[in-house]
């Protein structure tokens, strides 16, 4: 009998052998088989990890490429520009350092849980998704791949590449912070991801996003006008008003916390977040 | 390439291997069902806890997450290939430190552990607690795991074995150690006999449901792979267990009702892979769901409908205990407070799932399977499929953890009913789910209670009230009926006193034993309203608990007058550590205003051993023709040392040096009955009972060779020499006549607590034996998040006679961290969190340092004065961790686990309140 496993080591082999057969796209499988009480992986599964192509960071004027399969611990010892220091914190708080060896970048957004630790850090990215099928390639930002709790845009046959994200969004200064009832191995109550660019203390442009609130995680598109052409300094952050960090969330009860407390929490770790860029540190909650 | 049934290729620990297995089977399952490399433990299957820990081209990764076709062409290391040859210097670390205590967990940290060291070979504290970050465990409170890492450079030696009589005291590591640290320790996963058939539950999923089988002999007959199906009309005997006989109501498996979610209905037996992979919706039942009751108070209703028909209103028991007119006392009281409290389910949360196996031997059922009770597992079994007590045979395998929950019977009748129908030996693990789901809880608590004090900060009234969810069956909800109102009061004088506490059934998860029996639920209720009434009386919160303390010669809220009360002196160690963390605090706060920090205190003390109740242990020692000496330790040593401390006081009680000693364990084929490992009774019960056995051995050794009582013993080369420093007198066993058990020279000694019966009022001798500590908690609060971070605790404990300071540290470590997820983390949900990423339990990085105290203050009962400690450890955390909550943020929590959202939401109260 053969098995239904495909683990090719090229991406066209891959997806070929996906349009021909409707199989499980598996990668790290930190999700998958975490699912399960199975012992293994069933039916027809389509294993991408021996694709040397798609693991691996790499620039060029366009931007950066983030191949699918490239880990959290990947992430974690690339050498990166400060912009993508929010993503480096992110990949600290995914799992635990075995599911940071395991994971992959594209793993967790096609996993598409509210609670996804790197979400937060894409948006302030303006990633892209690269969808590649028998059909040809497509680019979606990310928001129009993640449609809504554990649902995405990829279709039948088609796999996610890379995550891409622009030389525009690689500026500036970034930080993270994800609030959980523990130090690790956390599902978060609420993360915020803060990307500042900062031209002679005023802030040129800002970006901010709230993951844990939304079914999917949410830019805080007033705050960071307001943000834009102001000084960054603790005063500005006060200045915030709480509506602009509050009004877009939609958090909801559940066993971590309730909503209220949610969107109070987030709020505070946006206003942290942002003052953690002033020392340029990262501050812990 | 396509990936066939070809063979794949590993290299395991240097080693090639070539396998045919599934590609996307996951590498834990392939290491231990196919290469035999058991020791690779599975807690969960779901990356949560990291038991599975496994190198791979140097870096960790969960095994169960990890599909085997992925790590073809890599090299991985496991557990097995750190001491191929000789335990590794981080083996020899852990073992010197106590780092294993019941070594489920132990694999997984030492292969974290191990990446670690090869890229840092001296890393800080810091970096050891990222590092194993990953890893759960749920006995130790983790600080001796980060001190064998830490230390790993500079292993000292240990005391080595200590001399004929000097045993107890000696901070010995442990004498099971070796095996746990060598990943060569069998669990309940860990053994079965070639062939076995897996077996697997069918479950409830509705709290509360009616239902009908379909046609089974169709079902089994048309589903390969399914050799067997079983429900209740298979149970040969009695269909009911429970570990308090008159009020036993459990069904091995469920006739025609389920009364919770995850109740046993049926069971499959067949192939491993086919069951694993089974969905349990297309087994041929029919399901009526009723509505169901989760709510301890509306199912005392008159309208609620009872979960057993015989136990109408749903109270299962109701305990009491009165002393004086509390009402009288409380009114005249000069200072009153009054208060309610609310806890959670709280889930054990060992890292091992059930597990073990069943085969017949001639006529009898073996059982071997993980447990803390393995008489009781022998009688409840023998009575379920309808065999003599003698016809069933346990045989513990060493547990992965227990806590209280391993004392219920779960998987022993279900291997014992497939084994005696098929004839075939048969084995099951349960999932992470089905245990969480399946197995007892520490009991939900509402109580509510008012204390009152004279001008002077004395107690002088207590009411205490509370509820018990005790879920849907009896288990150890008698036993938390009763011991609340016995130590509602705390270790404090209480001269007019009335406590209630009912169990109550709903139809929540069955509810038993959890470290404490709900003794620390209680002492939450009353330690958080001392400080209260401290402050109402204007004295500092310690001081109010040092004048309040039973001190020997007073008389409990039972009426028993008290002898080694140790609580002042506990009190009295701490009170330089208060002052200094009180000064810490107060320095802390004056440039810090989200960040607050704060100081609490608590209390506990605890009766060793059932209350009012027998509960005997039997130990039998002997010497063999060939000049062997063996303890039979029936005592189940699930992690907390009862291997090593017994035969502690058993070798300075006979005279020899404990090296000599080989332990038969609480196997009931072999050993006699040292009763259950609960209620902190070994050490104290077991230790009594083999500290009598060495001193009627040595009276029968001194008799022989006619030496007085300081003559010497000796045992060398089948020759007992017995030397008084003027003659000496040898023995030659081989001229001895063995005994039926084969023993030339043989003492068996039993042991009961000798207690009284309490009356309607509660009043007797409930325990012959209490211990007693009290812990101080410093946390910080942000006020602007309600996060908690406990910083440090301080915690003294009597413990009589510290029989080994090493193991007893562990305790009180592990303990704290229970204690900890209590306070801060720990909330079970049914059907929401039967995992351990929604259940959470504390991690590495939760743990404050802990500075324990011993405290020793001989009871004339104990063995070498000795008390039990490993349920006292765990009662002051909690009330300790919220009285510094409020001290930081005058925040007062009143429902546990304290969240940040409760703890956010409970600032805001104290702050409207100002």
């Amino acid at each position: 009998m053969q098995l239904q496993y495909f683990r090719p080591d090229d991406l066209d082999s891959a997806i070929d052998w996906l349009s021909e057969n409707n199989a499980c796209v598996a990668a790290g499988c930190t999700d998958l088989l975490a699912a399960t009480t199975d012992q293994k992986l069933s039916g027809p599964v389509l294993d991408l990890t021996a694709i040397g192509d798609l693991r691996g960071i790499s620039e060029d004027e366009r931007g950066w490429r983030f191949g699918a399969t490239t880990t959290w611990t990947d992430v974690i010892e690339a050498d990166l520009p400060p912009a993508f220091d929010s993503l480096k914190l992110a990949a600290r708080e995914v799992g635990s350092i075995q599911i940071q060896n395991s994971g992959t970048l594209a793993g967790n957004l096609c996993n598409a849980s509210p609670a996804a630790d790197s979400v937060p850090c894409w948006l302030t990215l303006k990633a892209e998704i690269e969808l590649k099928s028998s059909g040809g390639v497509r680019r979606l930002p990310l928001l129009s791949f993640i449609t809504g709790p554990r649902e995405t845009a990829l279709q039948s046959g088609e796999i996610v590449t890379a995550i891409l994200v622009p030389q525009s969004a690689a500026e500036g200064i970034s930080s993270y912070l994800k609030l959980g009832a523990r130090k690790y191995l956390v599902i978060s109550i609420a993360m915020v991801a803060v990307r500042l660019l900062v031209d002679s203390e005023l802030v040129s442009e800002a970006a901010i996003s709230v993951g844990s609130c939304n079914a999917v995680a949410t830019r805080l598109s007033e705050a960071e006008a307001f943000l834009e052409g102001k000084r960054l300094s603790k005063e500005t952050i006060e200045q915030i008003p709480d509506g602009m960090l509050t009004d877009v969330l939609q958090p909801i009860d559940d066993l971590r916390s309730d909503a209220a407390y949610r969107r109070v929490a987030a709020g505070e770790l946006v206003r942290r977040c942002i003052g953690s860029l002033i020392a340029g540190e990262a501050v812990a909650v | 390439m396509t990936i066939q049934s070809a063979p794949l290729n590993l290299t395991i620990n240097g080693n090639n291997a070539s396998i045919r297995s599934h590609p996307g089977k996951r590498l834990s399952d392939v290491l231990r069902e196919e290469l035999g490399l058991r020791g690779t433990k599975v807690g969960c299957d779901a990356g949560d806890c990291g038991a599975c820990t496994v190198l791979v081209d140097g870096k960790p990764v969960c095994a169960c997450l990890t599909p085997v076709a992925q790590v073809c062409g890599s090299s991985i290391s496991t557990v097995e290939g750190l001491s191929a040859t000789h335990l590794d210097r981080l083996q020899q670390s852990f073992l010197r430190h106590g780092a294993a205590q019941c070594g489920i967990c132990t694999p997984g940290m030492l292969m974290a552990a191990t990446a670690l060291l090869d890229e840092n070979s001296d890393p800080t504290r810091a970096e050891v607690e990222k590092a194993l970050s990953g890893v759960l465990c749920r006995c130790t409170g983790y600080q001796k795991i980060i001190a064998a890492v830490c230390n790993v450079n500079n292993v000292e030696d240990g005391p080595g074995m200590p001399a004929a009589g000097k045993a107890t005291g000696a901070r010995i590591e442990r004498l099971d150690g070796l095996p746990k640290v060598a990943g060569s320790e069998i669990f309940g996963a860990d053994y079965w006999p070639v062939d076995a058939l897996s077996v697997r539950v069918i479950r409830s999923p509705f709290h509360f449901a009616s239902f009908a089988f379909g046609d089974l002999d169709a079902f089994v007959a048309e589903t390969p792979g399914v050799d067997a199906a079983f429900t209740a009309s298979d149970i040969p005997g009695k269909n009911t267990f429970g570990v308090i006989p008159p009020f036993a109501d459990q069904p091995a498996l469920a006739e025609g009702h389920a009364r919770f979610l995850g109740e046993a209905v049926a069971l499959i037996a067949g192939d491993k892979d086919v069951l694993a992979a089974f969905d349990p919706s297309t087994f041929p039942i029919v399901w009526k769901q009723e509505t169901e009751n989760l709510d301890p108070i509306a199912a005392q209703e008159d309208q609620a409908k009872p979960v057993h028909s015989e136990r109408v209103g749903n109270v299962l028991i109701t305990g009491h205990v009165k002393t004086g007119d509390h009402e009288a006392a409380l009114a005249e009281a000069a200072h009153v407070v009054q208060g309610e409290t609310t806890t959670s389910f709280v889930e054990h949360a060992y890292i091992e799932p059930e597990a073990g196996c069943a085969w017949m031997d001639g006529t009898t059922v073996v059982v071997q399977a993980c447990t803390q009770a393995p008489y009781m597992d022998r009688d409840d079994t023998a009575a379920i499929l309808g065999l003599e007590a003698e016809k069933v045979r346990i045989i513990p395998a060493a547990a992965g953890g227990g806590f209280g929950s391993k004392l219920d019977v779960s998987i022993q009748p279900l291997l014992g009913l497939v084994t005696l129908k098929t004839g075939k030996p048969c084995r099951i693990v349960y999932t992470r789910q089905e245990s969480m789901a399946s197995t007892t809880k520490r009991h939900p608590a509402q109580m509510r209670a008012t204390i009152g004090a004279d001008k002077n900060g004395n107690v002088v009234g207590m009411d205490f009230d509370g509820d018990f969810d005790t879920g849907a069956y009896a288990s150890w909800g008698p036993t938390v009926a009763t011991r609340v109102p016995v130590h509602a009061s705390g270790p404090y004088n209480t001269p007019s006193y009335r406590a209630k506490a009912r169990a109550v059934h709903t139809n929540g998860p069955v509810c038993g034993a959890f470290r404490g029996f709900a003794v620390p639920q209680a002492a939450i209720m009353q330690e958080t309203l001392y400080d209260e009434l401290a402050e109402q009386c204007g004295i500092d919160r310690l001081a109010f608990r040092q004048i309040n303390a039973l001190q020997d010669g007073d008389l409990s809220v039972c009426g028993q007058k008290m002898h080694g009360a140790g609580i002042r002196e506990c009190l009295d160690e701490l009170e330089t550590h208060w002052k200094k963390a009180l000064a810490e605090a107060d320095a802390f706060n004056v440039s810090s205003s989200i960040k607050r920090r704060g100081v609490g205190v608590a209390s506990c003390w605890y009766g060793c051993g059932n209350t009012a109740l027998p509960n005997s242990s039997t130990i039998r020692l002997g010497i063999t023709a060939d000049g062997k000496i063996r303890l039979h330790q029936g005592a189940t040593d699930i992690g907390q040392g009862a291997n090593t401390v017994i035969t502690q006081i058993c070798a300075d009680s006979l005279g020899l040096p404990i090296g000599q000693f080989e332990l038969i364990g609480p196997d009931t084929g072999l050993s006699p009955d040292c009763g259950k490992t609960s209620a902190s009774r070994q050490t104290y019960v077991t230790g009594k009972a083999a500290e009598l056995a060495g001193r009627e051995l040595r009276q029968q050794i001194l008799r022989l060779s006619n030496m007085g009582a300081d003559a010497l013993i000796s045992l060398t080369d089948g020759e007992l020499v017995i030397a008084d420093g003027k003659s000496t007198h040898k023995i030659a066993l081989v001229e001895l006549e063995p005994n039926e058990y084969g023993y030339v020279l043989c003492a068996e000694e039993t042991y009961d607590p000798p207690t009284m019966p309490l009356d309607e009022n509660g009043q007797g001798k409930p325990y012959a034996v209490y211990g007693y500590g009290a812990q101080i908690a410093e946390v910080e609060v942000d006020l602007k998040l309600g996060t908690v971070k406990v910083i440090n605790i301080v915690a003294a404990h009597d413990l009589g006679r510290v029989i080994n300071p090493l193991l007893a540290e562990g305790q009180i470590e592990g303990g704290i961290a229970q204690g900890l997820g209590m306070a801060l983390m720990e909330e079970y949900m049914p059907g929401r969190t039967e995992n351990l990423h929604d259940y959470l339990i504390p991690t590495i990085g939760d743990m404050p340092t802990v500075n324990s105290i011993f405290v020793e203050k001989p009871d004339p009962e104990g063995p070498m004065g000795a008390k039990g400690l490993g349920e006292h450890v765990l009662i002051p955390t909690a009330p300790a961790i919220l009285n510094a909550i409020r001290h930081a943020s005058g925040a007062k929590v009143t429902k546990l686990p304290a969240l940040p959202h409760r703890v956010l939401a409970a600032i805001r109260a104290a702050e409207a309140s100002k």
